[in-house]
């Protein structure tokens, strides 16, 4: 079933091998150490490596949140209130007893419907509230003359990072997951082998 | 988007409860400052003093030419004029003039000979008085000495080219607002350094363009506006309040982690005053934090270690998940 368009596969790996630079990068900048420089990144390249990725990131966004509006890609992320709850019990039953017991896939990927709703979810959070988010804070980051000086009395400086490292941990953590989670197809390669060739070859992720 | 702002909002008001407590943070610097209020003060040589201010206290002064009979109007020279209201807020306001010039100064039409008058330096004063032992003035003499900007005295370099006698105010040690003392140390460095006339008193080099040679440094305006130059550009001395030790350029601070770190320099140097409480509600370096917010140095150790449970705990779970998985898989191979 081909599922994967190519736009979408160039954004996702696209988007991928940004992350990662700027979860490496980020982490330079956070937890750098006179006496550790050379473990990870340096600080300068750090900071002009992750403002790079950052720029490109974001006008990755941009297209990939467009491409969502002009294609019919965007429906996949439509979240319907009917049964959301239940539906989302039932995969997260699947997930931690049901696929050990052999039981079957609760919603199976058809070209209708990509995600299940565990995914459904997750992704819409990762890719309408925190990367958004992210990339705002960021920008505050990158612009410190336009970050608000105080918020009821606190740096705006402050609160700016603390949420964009928060949004990054998060997404890094998403990121560690929703790797794993592409482990489950019906052998842990083939839902990797899918995001590459653009065809879905089973229905057990 | 009613959601999403309730959702920001909620986020920061929540982080303001429970990471730094606003009042907390802000409330050391004004505890620390027992300022005394000196703006009443009033100069016992205040009369004495107003018979030179008269004509160096501004711009156009006015005498009687006896050999003429007449009034004279005419432009005081710019490096004569004592501004009263600088003098009378500088550290030096009770002085008199003559306590520092020579008595003959007194005299009108000054003697010519006046003008090579020999100008005292702070260690004049200040060196060998128990009064001052705190400020180590003779330290501060001595890493004069061996800072870049001696090398230059046979030209004319000397402490008043950096701390005007007649308008110098320690400003770090006393500030409560620490962006403007950051401008006003500033400003002295600025004063030659981008003042090419100045600059040229004192030394044949080109002109320095200072944005240019600061290109490499990011967020250069933002670096500007909060931190001094000698915090780059002066050796650290702890037992100074302020390293007086000016570096060739070449030996400038230009690593990011010197300050961008847990053990960030400006520490010792720019909140030297306030660096009692290295950690405030978790922050490393926590008392930046009353003034700027410096990436890598002000990371928060609570978060942190919350970053870091949140972390094993997935990987303890997709852990978990793998051996049923693998438990799963070998009970399937062993029932084919």
């Amino acid at each position: 079933m081909y599922l994967y368009p190519k736009w979408i596969r160039i954004w996702h790996v696209l988007n991928g091998i940004l992350f990662l630079i700027l979860i490496v990068t980020g982490i330079s900048m956070q937890y750098t150490d006179k006496e550790s420089t050379s473990y990870v990144v340096g600080f300068a390249k750090a900071v002009k490596m992750h403002n790079f990725a950052a720029i490109v990131l974001t006008i990755n966004y941009i297209l990939f949140v467009t491409g969502n509006f002009l294609t019919n890609n965007g429906k996949y992320y439509r979240i319907s209130k009917k049964n959301f709850l239940a539906d989302l019990g039932s995969q997260f039953k699947y997930y931690s007893w049901g696929m050990f017991k052999g039981e079957k896939h609760p919603f199976p990927v058809t070209e209708e419907r990509k995600f299940n709703p565990l995914q459904k979810i997750t992704y819409v959070l990762a890719m309408y509230l925190a990367v958004p988010l992210l990339i705002i804070s960021g920008i505050g980051l990158f612009f410190p003359e336009i970050t608000i000086g105080s918020f009821f009395g606190i740096s705006g400086l402050i609160l700016t990072d603390i949420l964009h490292i928060t949004m990054g941990f998060f997404l890094s953590v998403f990121m560690v997951v929703h790797i794993y989670t592409c482990t489950l197809g019906s052998k842990p390669t083939s839902l990797f082998r899918g995001i590459i060739t653009g065809y879905h070859v089973s229905d057990d992720h | 988007m009613k959601i999403f702002r309730f959702l920001i909002i909620s986020y920061f008001i929540l982080i303001c409860n429970t990471s730094a407590p606003c009042a907390g943070v802000f409330s050391f610097m004004q505890d620390s400052q027992s300022t005394k209020d000196t703006t009443k003060l009033v100069s016992p040589y205040l009369e004495d003093n107003e018979r030179c201010l008269k004509c160096h206290g501004q711009s156009r002064y006015e005498y009687t030419n006896e050999n003429l009979g007449r009034q004279i109007k005419a432009m005081m020279f710019s490096e004569r004029i004592v501004k009263r209201d600088e003098f009378y807020n500088s550290n030096h306001k009770n002085f008199s003039c003559t306590d520092c010039h020579s008595e003959e100064y007194t005299k009108f039409p000054h003697s010519g000979e006046l003008r090579m008058e020999q100008k005292l330096n702070c260690i004049d004063c200040h060196g060998g008085d128990e009064k001052f032992a705190q400020y180590h003035f003779e330290e501060i003499e001595a890493e004069y000495k061996q800072s870049t900007h001696f090398k230059m005295e046979e030209e004319g370099f000397s402490c008043w080219k950096c701390h005007n006698p007649h308008s110098y105010k320690i400003s770090v040690r006393n500030s409560s607002n620490l962006k403007e003392t950051i401008a006003y140390d500033n400003a002295i460095c600025l004063n030659c350094h981008s003042d090419f006339n100045r600059f040229q008193l004192l030394t044949d080099r080109e002109e320095i363009n200072i944005i240019q040679k600061h290109e490499w440094l990011p967020n250069q305006a933002s670096h500007f506006a909060n931190v001094r130059c000698i915090e780059c550009h002066s050796k650290i001395n702890n037992n100074i309040p302020v390293s007086h030790l000016i570096r060739p350029k070449e030996e400038a601070v230009r690593l990011c982690n010197e300050c961008h770190s847990k053990n960030s320099i400006l520490m010792a140097s720019l909140y030297k005053f306030e660096s009692k409480e290295q950690r405030r509600d978790g922050f490393f370096n926590g008392i930046i934090l009353n003034e700027s917010y410096v990436i890598g140095a002000n990371r928060n150790e609570y978060l942190n270690l919350l970053s870091l449970l949140i972390f094993a705990g997935v990987i303890g779970v997709i852990g978990t998940h793998i051996f049923f998985r693998i438990r799963r898989n070998s009970k399937t191979i062993n029932r084919d």
